[in-house]
């Protein structure tokens, strides 16, 4: 389970999230709305540990673990997995290095053997399938000259690899037409189960109509204002941000 | 016990005074004159100094304050030697052909030792040199005791061919001073790996001279691998030409060395001739690499290709200098230069000259630099798939050489660059 107490961060001085509380139980996805500006992306870096931000006050915990304190890799070994909005490109680190690497050290800390090149092409393979990606992505560099759906369903690839416990994405469908966005989803999908959860952060109620959350709570000026079930993502579609904020 | 000679210039001239008679070729007029030549260029230069401007980043006190000796390896002498990194390979031992040493396919290898050939060399040995405004070349010229006399019949391939220098340093330094001469007939094709390795932790200087003549179409991938000891001083220069149609790609790496500087002479001659001048420098504390081209567009319709990327960790210093002459005549020149530093520690130092010189009007030339450090957003990226923050770094590192060495073509350097920047961060972090 994730849980967000009290949690406010700052930016070059200026407060960013100004006391956030939200739990996500395991099992559960939950979705995060909200406009431009409002702390989103900021809380998503937060959980996942990019440097830059200073955390003035608050807890997140995940099953137990105080997040704060730990390195980024020590996050990601925990299961925290970030999708990112802009997946950044590695010139000259090729994606199945990359991918591999990754799951390696992901599998070393929970004590797991590691696959060896073979192992992990079978593996790889088989995701990319699932993911309608060819297979040449693997050979190339890190996101390097990907569209932006193919860097968003290398990011779902990660995902998928690495079978994280709590998945944030961060605006994964911004720049993703609606095929790209049925894949995506798809694979956000084939991960539910009891012991996956999932913060899914977005502008839009697009998203939600195919990756559907358990909760979903909007965020404006750094707090969460309003939680409700699956139906307040289409109320918001329908009056808007500011109607909520007028509440 | 070897005699080491004053230091400076003096102690080389005297030396080249004790060893006259005895250097290969003594006995060949064309030899000795050429030797006269470069003992009066050498006298009359001396060894360059910060003085001068295409010196004015790198110090070579260590070189002009030391004394060297005579390398004295027996010429029997077994020694262990690295994997190849072609199939063919020829092996000099502190600057002498090692005939014993040699790999060699049935078919036999196209390479001889130029002290034992010099007759095979007449016209070529010397021909494109530029002793008198190259000291360290006309310092070669008159010291050079052997080398590899590579001469290529028109339209033959050569393959893959590793030539390995090894010096063995000791208590004493020792100076070598090899002479490589390399002619592609035309349409001929090869690809020669250089690889310098030091052995020992002792002071030594390797001023190598590649004298290189393409003719009409012929193509040659020329990978520079300096492997040099810690204490080890590298002064190397190529002197290259390439007539009509032909290719000169070349990537040159400095990897080892106290103190290395290559450079590189090189004219495009006849029309649609095409350079590369790639390279990569690997500097950790204490090292100085500098990376020096000249590049002559003398011919119209020509390109040139130039990517040099330097990593730099502890107190280091790194220099490229590159500069590109696009004569009058050399129309449609298509020139690219780009030269680009990773800097790991605040004390280390980055100095970039890059010089274009354009004649003629109708000529595209680009030319960019970039100095950095590691990318924050790429190593967090790493990280937050749970890759620990040494390894990223190191991922990062070796991905910017990675791209240096991409742009070698041919395989086999490829990989045998590849090889020698793999794990170098591992190494020196």
């Amino acid at each position: 389970m994730l849980k967000i107490e009290g949690l406010t961060a700052e930016i070059d001085g200026k407060q960013i999230l100004k006391g956030i509380d939200l739990e996500v139980p395991t099992g559960e996805i939950h979705a995060i709305m909200g406009p431009n500006g409002s702390g989103k992306s900021t809380l998503s870096y937060v959980l996942a540990g990019r440097e830059g931000y200073e955390i003035t006050g608050g807890t997140a915990t995940f099953n137990g673990l105080d997040l704060l304190s730990m390195e980024p890799e020590e996050r990601a070994a925990a299961g925290v997995f970030l999708a990112f909005q802009y997946p950044v490109e590695l010139p000259g680190v090729g994606n199945a290095n990359f991918l591999r690497t990754a799951l390696n050290a992901i599998r070393r800390s929970k004590g797991e053997p590691e696959v060896d090149a073979m192992q992990f092409l079978k593996l790889a393979r088989a995701r990319m399938k699932e993911l309608s990606m060819p297979e040449d992505m693997l050979k190339r560099g890190v996101n390097v000259g990907f569209s932006g759906g193919e860097k968003k369903r290398n990011e779902v690839l990660q995902m998928a690899l690495l079978q994280p416990g709590l998945a944030i994405l961060d605006e994964t469908d911004s720049g993703l037409d609606i095929d790209a966005l049925k894949i995506a989803a798809d694979g956000v999908n084939a991960m539910r189960g009891p012991n996956f959860s999932s913060l899914v952060i977005t502008h839009y109620q697009r998203l939600l109509n195919y990756i559907v959350p358990d909760r979903v709570h909007v965020l404006m000026n750094g707090r969460i204002v309003q939680s409700g079930g699956p139906e307040l993502a289409k109320q918001l579609e329908e009056s808007g941000y500011t109607a909520v904020q007028a509440a | 016990m070897s005699v080491l000679f004053e230091p400076g210039p003096e102690g080389f001239l005297r030396r080249y005074e004790g060893l006259n008679a005895r250097l290969p070729g003594h006995r060949t007029p064309w030899v000795t004159a050429l030797r006269e030549q470069a003992a009066k260029a050498f006298r009359e230069q001396g060894f360059p100094t910060r003085k001068i401007e295409a010196w004015h980043y790198t110090d070579l006190n260590l070189l002009a304050r030391s004394g060297f000796a005579e390398a004295l390896t027996p010429v029997d002498e077994d020694v262990a030697l690295p994997e190849a990194t072609a199939p063919q390979r020829v092996v000099f031992l502190d600057g002498r052909f090692r005939a014993d040493l040699a790999e060699t396919p049935d078919s036999g290898i196209p390479v001889r030792s130029l002290g034992a050939n010099l007759s095979a060399a007449e016209g070529l040995l010397g021909g494109v040199a530029k002793l008198d405004e190259v000291p360290m070349a006309a310092l070669n010229t008159m010291l050079f005791e052997d080398g590899a006399l590579i001469d290529l019949p028109a339209e033959t391939n050569g393959g893959a061919i590793e030539l390995l220098s090894i010096i063995q340093s000791g208590e004493r330094p020792v100076a070598v001073h090899p002479r490589h001469v390399i002619r592609l007939g035309k349409g001929a094709s090869l690809v020669l790996i250089e690889r310098a390795i030091g052995r020992g932790d002792g002071r030594y200087l390797h001023n190598p001279v590649v004298e290189i003549v393409l003719e009409e179409g012929a193509h040659l991938t020329h990978a520079r691998i300096q492997q040099e000891g810690p204490a080890g001083l590298f002064l190397s220069t190529v002197f290259a030409k390439a007539a009509a149609g032909a290719t000169y790609d070349s990537f040159l790496l400095h990897a080892g060395a106290k103190l290395s500087r290559s450079e590189a002479y090189v004219s495009l001659d006849g029309p649609k001739a095409m350079a590369h001048l790639n390279g990569a420098q690997l500097l950790s504390d204490g090292q100085h690499g500098d990376c020096t081209t000249f590049l002559d567009h003398a011919a119209p319709d020509c390109a040139s290709r130039q990517t040099v990327k330097t990593v730099l960790a502890g107190k280091s210093r790194g220099v490229f200098q590159g500069k590109i002459h696009v004569h009058q005549i050399a129309q449609r020149t298509d020139g690219y230069q780009m030269n680009q530093a990773l800097l790991l520690s605040d004390q280390a130092e980055i100095d970039s000259k890059p010089q274009l010189e354009i004649y003629a009007d109708d000529v595209k030339c680009s030319h960019g630099a970039t100095v950095g450090e590691l990318d924050e957003d790429q190593l967090f990226y790493l990280r937050a798939r749970g890759i620990p923050a040494a390894t990223a770094r190191s991922m990062l590192i070796e991905a910017f050489l990675q791209e240096a060495v991409d742009a070698v073509e041919e395989e086999t350097a490829r990989n045998a660059l590849a090889t020698a920047v793999a794990g170098w961060w591992e190494k020196v972090a």
